[in-house]
């Protein structure tokens, strides 16, 4: 299984900051984008905006990155701290 | 350079921890510290409450790496960083930074440097809480301004 985290107001829009999703074969994260995007629009558009930013298992990657079952993909908004 | 990170959904005290940096102190000729505070009034009116969150092991590597970087730019002899995530009330230290070198200059802006890290880069969420309900807050322009400050230098 992947592990979906939502970030900062991806988690609000996604109802709540993990998900899991069963990938039977390796996908880029724009065809994962894509595929959320097919049951929650709002979601899906959100994930895509250009601020977002992706990690698979905490490193920062493209959106043509391959996400494999068993991986951590999570979606970083623009980022607020101190 | 001795380096400490840490971050928690406890309240902490940045006086308490700033006179701990302080004693274990070796060779500094001073030191300098920033501490923030949860605002009481936000983007929205009188904020109730202020939540953060952080991306657990990432924030914290990310942090460590922008140390490695402080280190690389100035002789410190030891830096301290800690940062609030969860719930948090009006008035409460959210964040604390200590800085401590030979001379007062590096100390000054590797903990300015590393505050633009926090305010803009590192992995943290702030939503506030208000009368309008619950608003993400994104960084200002000033603050992106200020951590690109140091891209080039």
């Amino acid at each position: 299984m992947t592990q979906l985290l939502f970030f900062g107001r991806l988690g609000d829009l996604a109802g709540g900051v993990e998900r899991t999703m069963t990938l039977s074969q390796p996908h880029a994260i724009a065809d994962i984008i894509g595929l959320l995007d097919a049951s929650d629009r709002l979601l899906g558009s959100a994930l895509g905006e250009p601020r977002v930013r992706y990690a698979i298992n905490g490193a920062i990657v493209d959106a043509d990155a391959l996400v494999e079952d068993e991986d951590e993909l999570a979606f970083l908004p623009p980022v607020s701290g101190g | 350079m001795r380096r400490t990170i840490r971050i928690s959904t406890d309240p902490f005290d940045p006086e308490a921890e700033i006179a701990a940096f302080r004693h274990a102190l070796q060779n500094a000729g001073g030191m300098v510290s920033f501490t923030g505070l949860v605002r009481p009034s936000g983007h929205d009116g009188a904020v109730s409450a202020l939540s953060l969150q952080h991306y657990p092991g990432m924030t914290e590597r990310g942090i460590d790496e922008m140390l490695d970087d402080v280190a690389s730019r100035w002789p410190l002899e030891a830096a301290l960083v800690i940062h609030r995530v969860g719930e948090m009330q009006p008035h409460e230290a959210i964040v604390l930074v200590v800085t401590a070198s030979e001379h007062r200059r590096a100390a000054f802006e590797a903990a300015d440097l590393l505050m633009d890290y926090l305010k803009s880069r590192a992995l943290f969420w702030k939503s506030e809480t208000g009368a309008q309900g619950k608003v993400w807050i994104e960084p200002r322009e000033e603050d992106y301004a200020d951590a690109a400050r140091w891209d080039d230098r």
